[in-house]
């Protein structure tokens, strides 16, 4: 790769910012204008959301589980052991539950994506369409965009309530807790707040993840080694933006609702 | 969108008529990354003109298919289809317009997750056509290109001629006023360059429609200047002692080099030229 200097290098990541806004920006006006692609986006919220189950299952699952184990080696020594189930349902919906699921489906969809688009973009696909007289970001962009956020969303609820659930399994049949106070800590541990700030920021991470996918996927260039490029780019981009994003929410989110 | 394509498609149609070109380039240049790749090239198509565009690799061919379609648009100069300006278009008329455009890729770019049915269907699909009468339209369509048989396959299915044959299919499926074809035989067997080259003639001599046809085989080019299709013959040669001289009046050449036209005339012509590197590339 050639070396490129100071000038071109910021010139260039300049250009990509504006590329990948106005992908987003014209991929959110086309929700609101006809025509509109229900096939897809119903097609995409089965490959995002129904294809993903398994793998968010057992990724709440087991955070959960281990989330209990860990935690009660630090309640132990204040004595405070009962609080596990707090910990664990506080832990999984505020943080734990949409940032996992946001990486999780980032490295399966964002991934997908990059390299579905990207391989129709370098065998001409795209241009095709275009020839066609379809747009291709209102055709490929937009009903990702709406399913994966869409989707995320329920998503983070199922991970949320699969790591709860392995949380209360680790607590009562390893720890010797009861099954009902676990419970009814997870639940009394929760506000109005917790939820708000768990269920909102896997909108970002959705978009996020659609918006990235799609913005590698639709500018890849050279090749078949070119679609491996924009795979990868697009999975480490979506998921470092989902944790950085992840951060300003929860600060939006203490300054909204308090700690 | 498909009455709107229908009706933007209509308007364009209704304001040019027979005088004015098909396609026609004013001073178009493009580069890309500071390396010129068209530059100040002025030509124009007639209705119901052939245009076979010559070149070696890399000599812009494809881009100026691209540009005739507005899948690219040129650094400066104007390009008029259907004697509407496309570079100062809306990208909403644009996509009207292209409902009279059929183009054929080079590596066919049929879409490999549909099959051959909805992948011609594709454009029916797109303007609402009640699916009976798309059916019937692709039954026919994949008639005209002999592979009825192929409805049902899915591209990877199918052999590198085949899915030019279905790309053609697909190119013509809406009757398009203009055809563009990018290297429609490339990296096939002389056979199935043949098989491909007929179907190109069939649609110029009985559909009688406009194209550009982009080719670095200099067989096919004279084949399809040399030949006419013939509904019982097929393929036939054109008499050499008739009107025409033995080459079709409507099919012309253009020859590109180092981003500039360096010929656009008849057969006759190219074949009479004494310019050297014509010669040379020609012989």
């Amino acid at each position: 790769m050639a070396l490129l200097s100071p000038e071109e290098y910021l010139k260039k990541q300049i250009a990509s910012v504006q590329e990948y806004s106005i992908l987003t920006g014209t991929a959110i006006a086309d929700i609101f204008t006809r025509p509109r692609y229900w096939a897809d986006i119903f097609t995409q919220m089965d490959s995002i959301g129904v294809g993903s189950m398994p793998i968010i299952v057992l990724t709440g699952f087991f955070t959960g589980c281990v989330l209990a184990l860990q935690s009660v080696t630090a309640l132990q020594e204040f004595g405070a052991v009962s609080m596990t189930g707090s910990l664990v349902s506080l832990s999984m919906v505020k943080e734990l539950g949409p940032v996992l699921t946001g990486l999780m489906v980032s490295g399966r969809n964002a991934a997908g994506m990059a390299s579905e688009l990207g391989s129709m973009k370098v065998t001409e696909q795209i241009d095709a369409m275009r020839a066609l007289g379809t747009d291709p970001v209102r055709k490929l962009v937009t009903p990702r965009l709406v399913a994966t956020v869409f989707m995320l969303f329920f998503l983070t609820i199922v991970a949320d309530a699969f790591g709860i659930a392995g949380g209360a399994l680790v607590a009562i049949y390893l720890l010797g807790l009861n099954g009902a106070t676990y419970l009814h800590d997870s639940y009394r541990g929760l506000v109005y707040g917790d939820v708000v700030q768990g269920l909102t920021k896997p909108l970002f991470s959705g978009f996020i993840i659609a918006t990235v996918g799609c913005y590698f996927g639709m500018k890849t260039s050279g090749g078949t080694q070119g679609v491996g490029r924009a795979t990868t780019q697009a999975v480490v981009v979506s998921s470092v933006f989902i944790i950085v994003v992840d951060l300003l929410v929860t600060r939006a989110m203490i300054g909204i609702f308090g700690s | 969108m498909g009455e709107a394509i229908s009706r933007a498609g209509a308007a364009t149609m209704e304001e040019h008529d027979d005088e004015t070109p098909v396609v026609e380039f004013r001073d178009v240049s493009i580069r890309f990354e500071e390396k010129p790749v068209l530059h100040r090239i002025s030509f124009a198509v007639e209705r119901g003109q052939t245009l076979i565009l010559l070149g070696p690799a890399g000599c812009g061919k494809s881009v100026l298919l691209k540009l005739a379609n507005g899948l690219l648009m040129p650094d400066s100069g104007e390009i008029r289809i259907f004697g509407e300006e496309i570079t100062t278009m809306r990208q909403d008329d644009l996509y009207a317009l292209r409902a009279h455009i059929g183009m054929v890729f080079q590596e066919s770019a049929l879409f490999d997750s549909i099959d051959v049915e909805d992948n011609v269907a594709y454009r029916l699909h797109e303007e609402r056509v009640p699916e009976d009468e798309a059916h019937n339209r692709v039954v026919e369509a994949l008639k005209f290109v002999g592979l009825a048989d192929a409805i049902k396959k899915f591209p990877p299915e199918l052999s590198g001629g085949m899915r030019r044959r279905v790309s053609i299919a697909r190119a013509i499926i809406n009757n398009p006023d203009l055809i563009l074809y990018d290297s429609p035989t490339g990296g096939l067997d002389p056979i199935t360059s043949t098989t491909i080259i007929e179907l190109v003639m069939k649609q110029r001599d009985v559909e009688h429609t406009t194209s550009i046809v982009v080719t670095h085989r200099l067989q096919d080019a004279f084949t399809l200047a040399t030949h006419r299709y013939d509904a019982e013959k097929g393929m036939a040669p054109i008499a050499k002692d008739g009107p025409e001289r033995g080459t079709d009046a409507g099919t012309k050449f253009m020859m590109l080099n180092e981003g500039g036209i360096v010929f656009h005339g008849t057969t006759e012509e190219l074949v009479h030229s004494t310019d050297p590197w014509i010669k040379e590339f020609i012989s």
